[in-house]
């Protein structure tokens, strides 16, 4: 982290410009100069703004809450998912991690589960349908039940919390040489599975989820690039924990087994 | 999403899902289940490869022991089933697992490329202007694609060159092991193309005995840190193992000096079989 304040670098941005899904794309290179206090986003924002006053189209990104829970933006980073810092979603990343004179190349997050709507924007309701496959748990909405009535044992509760930080970003999928979804999944699956509420659908869940992930995803050979990439660094243990709950869900007699 | 391009769609599957085949088949037709596949023939394969391994350094006790060790994997199984039974049911075994770990990787990489297609890119497999510096995968996991249809190739040019003996000619002599070895591994091209497969090999197990844990779903926190322990040392036990026969026949260790026996002596080779019953 550089010390001074307000200090101001000068960057040559190599960005992916896409006018529609089926367009062809091109890199556009600009020159900004950004203030190190700037996020990354910010430093987008600056680009588009000049790009508007200069009568140009700008920029199409996304972005959210910027402070990193909300999984809407991301965006490939000079060959890194969500850029150069770890844990760190593209919105918390500040221009202090990149020098004066850096060249930063800006691309969407690519896999044919994604595919470019415009420019850094990419369409990754794959990761809804996978959702909508199983994650999610069945209850009586009517009258609430008494959350304390559930005892959740502490390691439950913690791992499943740490799967559950998984903010649905999508740059596991990115990262992955494979364009597989098995950090995502495993995180959502491992979350429900390892949690008493989860229990009663753990295996219906884990094989619906597996099974609309492999329509749109890779097949995992454990490189483990998305750990790595991942903003909320979830475990590749995940990723165990689901391929072991699938192979049970198909071989296990699931009528006797008092689970669906 | 949609609303951008003005107009509502759904991102088509890559790979639509097709009926499901009956149990346990359908375990296959998941890329989860293939994957459990290839974790449980590669592990089948390297039991296979160490026993080998571990079988063949009787080379170093002579043509005798040698001849001892190949007759009685061709007795295994005693008097229980005809000769060579149990055998051929172990090689019928072992291409079974061959064929389903190639079968599972091909169709599985060919699955990973489909899903990594299209979505903009310039040119050639997934890729990023950006440059990939690879932070988490190995070398020998990114290789994979590579080192295996090495083994692949490998592997039939060591049935053709010791089972089959199409390259000896009239040297190779059926029934005697430590004949042939020495005959094959001392010619210096052939030493040189065991050493490159069997490193090959290795860099391939190292990353195979590694990555079955995770896709057999067999993960303890306890064990977890040994799982990249163990992996280096059957890689690396497999490694020095099977570099020994070429790079030792190349230094003279496996040669026909301390003969006694006469090469020649194909049917039943009554004198390496007297010789080893002395033993």
């Amino acid at each position: 982290m550089s010390e001074g304040h307000g200090e101001t670098i000068n960057v040559t941005l190599k960005v992916w410009r896409q006018d529609g899904p089926d367009a062809t794309g091109r890199f556009e290179v600009h020159h900004q100069a950004i203030s190190t206090d700037a996020s990354f986003l910010e430093m987008l924002d600056v680009l588009n703004e000049q790009l508007n006053e200069a009568g140009l189209e700008p920029v199409a990104f996304e972005s959210d809450c910027r402070e990193g829970i909300c999984g809407t933006c991301g965006v490939m980073i000079n060959g890194r998912a969500h850029g150069p810092q770890r844990a760190t979603a593209t919105c918390q990343l500040h221009m202090r991690e990149f020098r004066d004179g850096d060249e930063i190349v800006i691309e969407p997050f690519r896999a044919a589960g994604f595919p470019v709507v415009r420019d850094l924007a990419v369409d990754r309701s794959p990761l809804d349908r996978i959702i909508e496959a199983g994650g999610f748990i069945s209850v009586n909405t009517g009258a609430a039940a008494e959350a304390n009535l559930t005892p959740v044992p502490k390691e439950a509760a913690d791992q499943a919390f740490d799967a559950a930080a998984c903010i649905g970003c999508g740059a596991c999928v990115a990262a992955c040489p494979n364009s597989a979804a098995q950090l995502f999944t495993s995180a959502k699956v491992g979350h429900l599975g390892l949690l008493p509420q989860g229990q009663a659908e753990r295996w219906s869940r884990t094989e619906s989820m597996v099974e609309a992930m492999e329509e749109f995803f890779g097949s995992c050979t454990n490189h483990g690039e998305c750990s790595e990439a991942c903003p909320k660094e979830i475990s590749l243990d995940f990723i165990a924990l689901m391929n072991r709950d699938y192979m049970k869900a198909k071989i296990r007699n699931r009528s006797l087994a008092g689970q669906h | 999403m949609a609303q951008t391009t003005g107009q509502r769609y759904r991102v088509a599957p890559v790979r639509p899902r097709g009926r499901e085949w009956p149990f346990p088949l359908n375990l296959y037709q998941s890329a989860v289940g293939r994957k459990w596949v290839m974790a449980v023939t590669g592990l089948g394969l390297i039991g296979f490869v160490l026993i080998h391994m571990i079988g063949n350094l009787h080379v170093y006790e002579g043509p005798a022991r040698m001849y001892e060790y190949a007759e009685s994997l061709r007795s295994l199984g005693g008097g229980l089933v005809p000769q060579g039974t149990v055998l051929w049911l172990l090689r019928l075994g072992l291409l079974s697992m061959f064929v389903l770990h190639l079968h599972s990787a091909i169709t599985l990489s060919r699955m990973s490329g489909n899903a990594s297609e299209k979505a903009g890119r310039i040119s050639g497999a997934k890729k990023y202007e950006g440059g990939r510096d690879h932070l988490a995968a190995t070398y020998a996991s990114r290789t994979m694609r590579w080192t295996g249809p090495i083994i692949a190739l490998f592997i039939l040019y060591h049935l053709a060159d010791l089972t089959w003996g199409w390259w000896l000619g009239d040297d190779f002599v059926a029934g005697d092991p430590y004949h042939n070895v020495s005959e094959s591994l001392g010619n210096l091209p052939v030493a040189v193309l065991y050493v490159v497969a069997n490193i090959a090999l290795a860099w391939h197990i190292f990353h195979g005995a590694w990555s079955m844990f995770q896709s057999l779903g067999v993960n303890n926190p306890r064990y977890n840190h040994l799982r990249r322990a163990l992996a280096t040392g059957v890689a690396g036990l497999i490694l020095v193992g099977n570099l020994s026969f070429p790079l030792l026949a190349q230094a003279g260790l496996i040669d026909e000096d301390g003969r006694t026996c006469p090469v020649g002596e194909v049917q039943g080779n009554a004198c390496l079989a007297d010789q080893a019953s002395d033993h």
